[in-house]
């Protein structure tokens, strides 16, 4: 139902729109006020979900329902990070940074070892039997896969066999790149077709 | 002491994770499921860091009417009516994130416009990047260029109509050798985590104390 | 200036002007075009189709705004899909600003569905327990590996903060093990860890639905196996809505998509065919 609030704030979405897009003729006021208000907005949207996602559900809710005592332990941690607003105390949020980054550190080592390496090079060792189609693709992933990994390995000069397989690499990287951006390209007009339907749908309604 | 605790922190959370790995039951399952959450907890506390600072600067340039302050004022209004919103909504519907909310009211009709229009600016100029910059000018440059051609064209639906196999070319080049370099790639990330996170668990690797 | 030098140096708002006029002609004239279908799709959609009435799947709504118009209606979509096979589909979010998006769809999505079900004098579905929201909850990685032993340690309540064990649907539910299925909606990093973690570490199987900055970082994944299905941008969106059968915008979108891809492909050939013919002439 189309009530005065839903128009009112179509039209406040349209005129952010068209603040924002304004940019492309050059800099000007309402684009730096479109501008502020996202970061504003932003920070806004993040202390409230900062409460209502995490400490209360996560904190608050179960030490007072639940008795669950031991979580002023983390509370305490997560408190101490904010000393860096303090200068004197400040020294004191490293535990927690260094709380975060040890679990971050030990989860890496594992999962990259166990969800990257491992299947990675598993399905690089595939089979390279009979003359057909699956066999020559096959062979272009193993050389691709090798080729590239030795572009990145600056250990040694690429001279001899080293510096004419990183050339392939090249090759490959230039490839993966270029597929890149076309998939970029696609990406950004795809979030333009989405503001345009906004505009041409929502607000003035010529896309029907 | 002030760098000694926080390096055997460092190590004994990571060791607690990867041993847990190995012998998942207790108390290492335990402790890990336990430091896993309290690491959730605490990341959520970060936020309000950024916020902090975000706030303050703005707040000291409408203080001293620095050049722009108005931009500050817009930033700092935007971030007050978002704040109170929530909390308006969270009172009266026990969540802000209500579908009837004045908070997703805002959130509808200031967030996702401002936000989705920034980055659908970038679409204008990528296109005129492209029409400027992107040259054949050597062997690489040309393969790249060739390369995004047939991808832009293979995988939208005029691709189809210009020439039936075109997708089929570009999915191909999509899960062969783009594949292929993409995994390389990803190999040697990975190689590298490692290393960096066996620095960091030794703590030979410091620089996030300082 | 001869006309490949004026056409190097052309103002750069009038290269706006057309990829404005190329998105919005093809929308307003409701110009459609053929969507071909490719193999990461198709097997995305026949991983979902295939499950049984009943069965849990897991949607991970990893994105915002700024991804929308990509990701927004292959997870319209999908609802649609679970709600008419009978699947219980429960979602997570894993980035804060993505929340609201997760809601509205949900939303929208069971409204459009129980009125077709009522005119087609099917079952409806209701909140809690043919669908429902688990919400946000921060530590990324952390919880990732964490929820694999139990969700209730990180999501006691759902989105609005109704307990978890008040939901009917979610009275035997706990971790990975009860999903058939973890169908990820991904604009960043978020994808990696679940592949790295979920699925290494718990076996879930995992689809990818992807913005295509994104999607060719997945091809990787696909090919060995640790993912079984992708949906790579826009046009993605729009293959899983022809398999659908229910052309939406995604679908509408692909048109002006193409022209602007081709418009695109123009300046660069443009471009080229200026730089060479002006390269020669300084040369000589």
């Amino acid at each position: 139902m189309h009530n005065f609030w839903t128009i009112f704030g179509v039209w406040m979405a349209a005129f952010l729109t068209l603040a924002i897009f304004s940019f492309l003729y050059k800099d000007n006021p309402f684009y730096k006020l479109a501008e502020h208000l996202y970061v504003g907005t932003s920070a806004g949207y993040m202390l409230i979900y900062t409460y209502f996602l995490t400490i209360k559900p996560m904190l608050i809710d179960p030490i007072t329902k639940q008795q669950q005592f031991f979580l002023f332990i983390p509370a305490f941690f997560g408190i101490i990070m904010l000393t860096r607003w303090f200068p004197k105390i400040a020294w004191l949020s490293r535990w927690s940074i260094a709380f975060t980054i040890g679990i971050g550190t030990g989860l890496a080592i594992t999962g990259s070892i166990q969800g990257i390496l491992i299947p990675q090079i598993k399905g690089t060792l595939i089979a390279l039997h009979g003359w057909n189609w699956t066999t020559l693709n096959n062979l272009l992933i193993i050389i691709g896969v090798i080729s590239t990994l030795t572009y990145f390995y600056f250990s040694k000069a690429h001279k001899g066999v080293i510096g004419k397989t990183a050339k392939i690499g090249i090759i490959y990287i230039m490839i993966a790149f270029g597929a890149s951006f076309g998939y970029t390209v696609m990406g950004r007009i795809s979030l333009l077709i989405g503001r345009m339907y906004f505009l041409f749908h929502d607000w003035i309604p010529l896309i029907r | 002491m002030r760098r000694e605790i926080p390096l055997a922190i460092t190590f004994i959370t990571s060791l607690i994770i990867i041993v847990s790995f190995f012998i998942p039951h207790a108390p290492f399952g335990t402790m890990q499921e336990v430091s896993l959450k309290w690491y959730a907890i605490i990341a959520g506390f970060t936020m309000l860091l950024g916020v902090d600072s975000l706030i303050h600067m703005h707040y000291q340039k409408i203080k001293r009417k620095k050049s722009d302050w108005a931009h500050s004022l817009v930033l700092i209004v935007g971030f007050a009516v978002f704040v109170i919103a929530g909390t308006i909504s969270g009172f009266r519907y026990g969540s802000a994130m209500d579908i009837n909310s004045s908070f997703m009211y805002l959130y509808n009709y200031v967030i996702i416009p401002l936000q989705s229009t920034m980055f659908a600016l970038l679409s204008f100029f990528i296109a005129s990047a492209a029409y400027r910059a992107f040259r054949a000018r050597n062997l690489d440059a040309t393969l790249l260029l060739i390369t995004a051609v047939i991808v832009m064209i293979g995988r939208v639906p005029i691709g189809y109509q210009i020439w039936h196999n075109f997708p089929a070319v570009a999915e191909w080049i999509m899960a062969i050798p783009q594949m292929a370099a993409k995994r390389g790639i990803l190999i040697g990330i990975s190689l590298g985590m490692i290393a960096v996170s066996l620095r960091i668990m030794l703590g030979i690797e410091r620089s996030y104390l300082s | 200036m001869n006309i490949f030098e004026r056409i190097e140096k052309i103002d750069r708002r009038i290269i706006f002007l057309l990829v404005a006029i190329a998105v919005l002609l093809p929308l307003i004239f409701k110009v459609r075009m053929e969507i071909p279908i490719s193999e990461p799709v198709k097997k995305a959609f026949v991983s979902v189709d295939t499950l049984s009435s009943g069965t849990y799947i897991l949607i991970s709504v990893d994105y915002d705004p700024a991804s929308m118009p990509e990701l927004q209606p292959m997870y319209k979509t999908l609802l649609m899909q679970c709600f008419e096979k009978g699947l219980k589909p429960v979602m997570i979010v894993q980035w804060p600003l993505g929340l609201p998006l997760s809601i509205k769809a949900m939303s929208e999505m069971a409204v459009e569905y129980n009125r077709m079900a009522r005119a087609e004098g099917k079952d409806t579905v209701v909140y809690g327990v043919d669908y429902c929201n688990i919400g946000y909850r921060p530590g990324g990685v952390a919880q990732i590996v964490g929820i694999g032993k139990e969700i209730r340690d990180y999501f006691e309540s759902d989105y609005k903060g109704t307990p978890l064990d008040s939901l009917p649907m979610m009275n035997n539910i706990h971790n990975y093990d009860n999903f058939a299925l973890l169908f990820a909606l991904e604009a960043g990093s978020m994808g990696d860890f679940y592949v790295q973690y979920a699925n290494a570490r718990f076996g879930i199987k995992i689809i990818f639905g992807m913005t295509a900055v994104s999607a060719p970082d997945a091809y990787p994944y696909l090919q060995s196996g640790q993912i079984i299905g992708l949906l790579g941008g826009l046009q993605g969106a729009a293959e899983y809505e022809t398999l659908m059968k229910k052309p939406g915008f995604a679908t509408m979108g692909m048109t002006a998509q193409s022209w602007v891809h081709v418009l695109i492909v123009l300046f660069i050939l443009l471009g080229n065919i200026g730089y060479f013919i002006n390269r020669k002439k300084r040369r000589s």
